[in-house]
């Protein structure tokens, strides 16, 4: 690849580029769908190709091609330095990048079991067995299980002589399990309906035991039919992990985007509430109790990499500490307008974009003392929350509400009946004050979401949230019948 | 129309059919997308991010019975479009039969769309679009806020061969510009506006309706959540189609039990119409889908009752009916989609909507909604760029952006006002034709700070 790196980078100099970058990336996905004992699909798919971001003037221009050639990465370069040329009609303020040293080197993710190398009869086999057992419940109307890999080739490099070259493998598996009847529509799913996804190899498909935990997931989503609806009203609440991590996501990792915070992003995902002068002042953003770091070194994450996609090392940043707002999600563009140096965050969905600062692995440390279970004996009167339902939160990620598939009502220390179509509320930092008890190791577990939007045009963003289970005080549950 | 585009991803989607036909598969077909795609964006006023790409995908569905496999690949060489062939292969022949696998379709006639394609956007360089963003950003100067936006222009191929004979190709272009300003006080504002021809945008005309709104909202004030009589402008009203379509105007939907529609059932107010129309050159037209068959138009809501849903060749082979037209690439487990939502229009103005409101609210546009109850297409998301609180039917001033949790279904049994005038604008997945509507009433549940 570095005949054509070196080729689209010299030709984007010679054309006067102040400073170029060029990614080559060849993404192989294989994934498996099954919708009530049926396998529904199967497919693999395979794509490469390289993209030339340049600097002309202190203006940005990118452009990609599928075609791997010299006389592309010339075209391609060139058209990069032309629209560069153009946004330098509509630009008030150049583009200055900090000075990261050159990166260089190799990266891959550990693993165990190469997950392309397991045949597919197998991983059909083994998600088939855990869809029939879900699926053979009496009452269950439909079930969904999906598999999926993603190894990504990347060879990053840059006119100040940075070269790495990366090879990044992420898995995920989930069973959902519905019931329907008449209106009503339950679900439950594990790890997550969008799966359970780790950087690693099969291995992790086959510690989340899906076969074992599938049975009595389905029976769950029958009993939520004939369920009580959630009472409504001003409660503890306890999230678990399976909700916690999304908690997380929407209202720590993307408000602590320093591009959503310079309103980079204002057209589309939004801002945040979270301003530099916040960062000054020691705004209070959680209680004593949380502390967030923004962590691309965690193992299993798929925030874990090397180097981000403008070449700066893989890092952990605090994001809060001890319940004060520390740092942000940061690139070579805007860290230094804080006076800082990029926190290496820039990461790109494929060779045909460019990198947007995004999540790492953003995760809520756990705090030694108190088991899950110890948290959930310790709460006299409350509601035990688990797997996200659906998400919303406010463009400057303050208002959020969150429905999980379940609550358990918590009595006595004990968690008993369940209620169905439990929705919460709040405002982000009103809540996170509101934390009170956070679950040590033992409930601390490597999540992530492999759907994180972002950007125009649009880019799909994997993520790793490291969460135990937390405890939150006087928060509003219901929304009216909701 | 661009021909030469189409003839040649029609040339590749032949080649590709040949390798996997000497795979000896019982059906095959091969589905090819090309775009060159280039997006200008701005914010604080200025270009901070401008990008351009080329891109082919093809997609290859081989079947050996009843047994699907499907895989597809950015490569179009020779060795590449035989890798596919073996892939895809290999993935059918362990896959497990399906007993009820339709096969794949059979070719109709297509009807080229002419006016799906733009030469103009097509060949729409940085420096149009940078003269398009800088129109914007001198309407924001103008109005003393600053913009954010985005410009994009695109040309989509699609190309699908199959082994039963369909031959589909077709070339349309897509432009978009959006912009968010921002003002003093706080206050923001939004506009768009989506055409096949990037020089029909108007982009000072945009700019202005963005910057005049953003000046509108300043200083805006905290209004108690409740149920309201609402306007909503059109930027909102395609959260409606998409949502609708997304849980309920599907037949895999339907043959799931997850679908709100029954056919016949009343779900709206005799206002509303809704049809899903990829022929409609009002909108970002398609003329066949992603399994080459030609777009029907489908009545979804007639004067507000259930009166059709959406079909690929797979759900519409259960049902014992004929696809719609409205397939999606394999693999696909959302089933078809209504990709061209079409709402009629009404008889009002957007000033008789408001003049209609006793008390209540004007919203400008709906951000990250999302369902809560999907069978009831209960929904929550948040009001933004826009919220106004209007009494004795005129604007009294601007509000802060407020929750809402809603059933969708209930908001259009209780529209009773839809303009004459409609926007073309992008929608979740494609192109959507919608109006203005004033509706009896909304549940907002909760504020927030802004």
């Amino acid at each position: 690849m570095r005949d054509l790196t070196d080729r689209a980078l010299d030709t984007a100099t010679i054309l006067g580029a102040g400073y170029a970058e060029s990614r080559v990336v060849r993404r192989l996905d294989e994934s498996i769908a099954i919708k009530t004992g049926r396998v529904e699909g199967v497919a693999s798919g395979e794509t490469e190709g390289f993209g030339v971001r340049v600097l002309v003037d202190g203006a940005w221009g990118f452009a990609s091609s599928h075609i791997l050639t010299m006389e592309e990465a010339d075209r391609v370069a060139a058209d990069a330095v032309r629209i560069a040329r153009a946004s330098g009609t509509a630009l008030r303020e150049p583009t200055v990048l900090d000075d990261r040293p050159p990166a260089h080197g190799t990266y891959e993710t550990p693993l165990q079991e190469d997950p392309f190398e397991v045949p597919l009869e197998r991983k059909i086999a083994d998600l088939l067995a855990a869809d029939q057992a879900a699926s053979g419940v009496k009452g269950i109307a439909f079930t969904e299980s999906m598999y999926a890999a993603q190894r990504e080739w990347k060879t990053f490099a840059a006119t100040d002589g940075s070269y790495t070259e990366q090879t990044i493998t992420h898995v995920g598996s989930a069973v959902e399990a519905n019931a329907i009847d008449g209106d009503e529509h339950q679900r439950r799913s594990y790890p997550d309906a969008g799966g359970g996804w780790n950087a690693a190899g099969y291995e992790y498909i086959r510690s989340l035991d899906l076969e074992r935990t599938a049975g009595p997931l389905a029976e769950e989503a029958v009993a939520l039919l004939t369920a009580p609806q959630c009472p409504s009203g001003r409660t503890t609440i306890i999230l678990d992990p399976s909700q916690l991590y999304l908690q997380v996501h929407e209202s720590c990792g993307h408000p602590t985007e320093l591009d959503r915070v310079f309103g980079t992003e204002a057209s589309y995902a939004g801002t945040s509430f979270l301003t530099t002068d916040k960062l000054d002042e020691g705004f209070r953003y959680g209680s004593d109790l949380v502390t967030i770091v923004a962590d691309a070194t965690a193992p299993g994450g798929m925030g874990t990499f090397g180097w981000d996609d403008e070449g700066v090392a893989a890092q952990a940043v605090p994001l809060v500490q001890n319940g004060i707002f520390t740092g942000y999600l940061s690139s070579r563009e805007t860290a230094p307008r804080i006076g800082r140096q990029s926190g290496g965050a820039m990461r790109a969905d494929g060779w045909n974009r460019i990198p947007l600062i995004r999540m790492t692995n953003i995760n809520l440390l756990p705090q030694p003392g108190m088991s899950l279970d110890d948290i959930v004996a310790d709460t006299d009167d409350g509601l035990y929350l688990a797997s996200n339902r659906s998400w919303s939160i406010d463009d400057r990620r303050l208002n959020f509400q969150f429905a999980t598939e379940v609550a358990y009502e918590i009595k006595g220390g004990k968690k008993g009946r369940l209620f169905k179509n439990p929705t919460y509320t709040g405002i982000t930092y009103e809540f996170w004050r509101s934390c009170d008890a956070v679950g040590d190791e033992r409930s601390y577990v490597m999540l992530g979401t492999p759907n994180c939007g972002k950007g125009e045009p649009g880019q799909t963003g994997h993520v790793g949230h490291a969460v135990p289970g937390a405890r939150f005080r006087n928060v509003q549950v219901g929304v009216g019948k909701w | 129309m661009n021909d030469e585009r189409a003839h040649d991803a029609l040339a590749l989607a032949e080649r590709a059919l040949g390798h996997a036909m000497r795979e000896g598969p019982s059906e095959a077909e091969v589905l090819v997308m090309t775009e060159d795609a280039a997006l200008t964006r701005f914010a604080n006023s200025q270009i901070h991010q401008n990008v351009a790409e080329t891109n082919v995908v093809v997609n290859l569905r081989f079947v050996v019975g009843t047994r699907v496999g499907v895989a597809s690949s950015g490569r179009t060489d020779e060795e590449g479009l035989k890798r596919l062939a073996a892939s895809a292969a290999a993935i059918a022949r362990v896959v497990e039969e399906l007993p009820d696998w339709a096969g794949l379709p059979e070719p109709t006639p297509i009807e080229e769309i002419v006016e799906a394609y733009a030469p103009a956007t097509a060949e729409a360089s940085p420096e149009l679009r940078a003269d398009g963003v800088r129109a914007v950003i001198a309407a924001a100067d103008t109005a003393g806020v600053t913009a954010y936006g985005s410009f994009s222009t695109g040309t989509e191929t699609t190309a699908v061969a199959n082994s039963k004979g369909i031959r589909a190709g077709g070339t349309r272009t897509v432009a978009q510009l959006l912009t968010v300003s921002m003002g003093p006080g706080g206050g923001t504002g939004y506009a768009e506006s989506a055409s096949v021809d990037a020089t029909a945008i108007d982009a000072a005309a945009i700019g202005r309706e963005s910057a005049d709104k953003a000046r509108a909202t300043a200083n805006a004030v905290t209004i108690e959540a409740g149920d309201y009589p609402v306007v909503l402008e059109e930027y909102a009203v395609v959260d409606l189609l998409d949502m609708l379509g997304y849980l309920g105007f599907s037949a895999l939907a339907v043959q799931e039990e997850r679908s709100f529609v029954e056919i016949g059932k009343r779900i709206g107010s005799d206002l509303v119409t809704i049809v899903d129309d990829g022929r409609d050159p009002a909108g970002l037209p398609m003329a066949f889908d992603y399994e080459g068959v030609p777009k029907q138009r489908v009545t979804l809501l007639e004067r507000g009752v259930c009166a059709g849903v959406v079909y690929d060749v797979q759900t519409a082979a259960k049902d014992g009916v004929t696809s719609t037209g409205h397939g999606l690439p394999a693999p696909n487990a959302y089933g078809p989609f209504p990709l061209n939502g079409v709402m009629a229009a009404g008889d009002a103005s957007r000033d008789e909507l408001i003049g209609g409101l006793d008390r209540g609210l004007l919203v400008t546009r709906f951000h990250y909604t999302n369902p809560v109850h999907p069978k009831l297409a209960i929904i929550t998301g948040m009001t933004r760029d826009g919220t106004f609180l209007v009494e004795g039917g005129r604007i009294v001033g601007p509000v802060k952006n407020l929750r809402f949790t809603q059933s969708y279904l209930d908001a259009m049994a209780g529209v009773v006002g839809v303009a004459r005038e409609r926007k073309t604008l992008k929608g979740f997945l494609g192109g959507v034709v919608v109006p203005a509507l004033r509706l009896e009433g909304w549940t907002f549940t909760g504020t927030t700070e802004h």
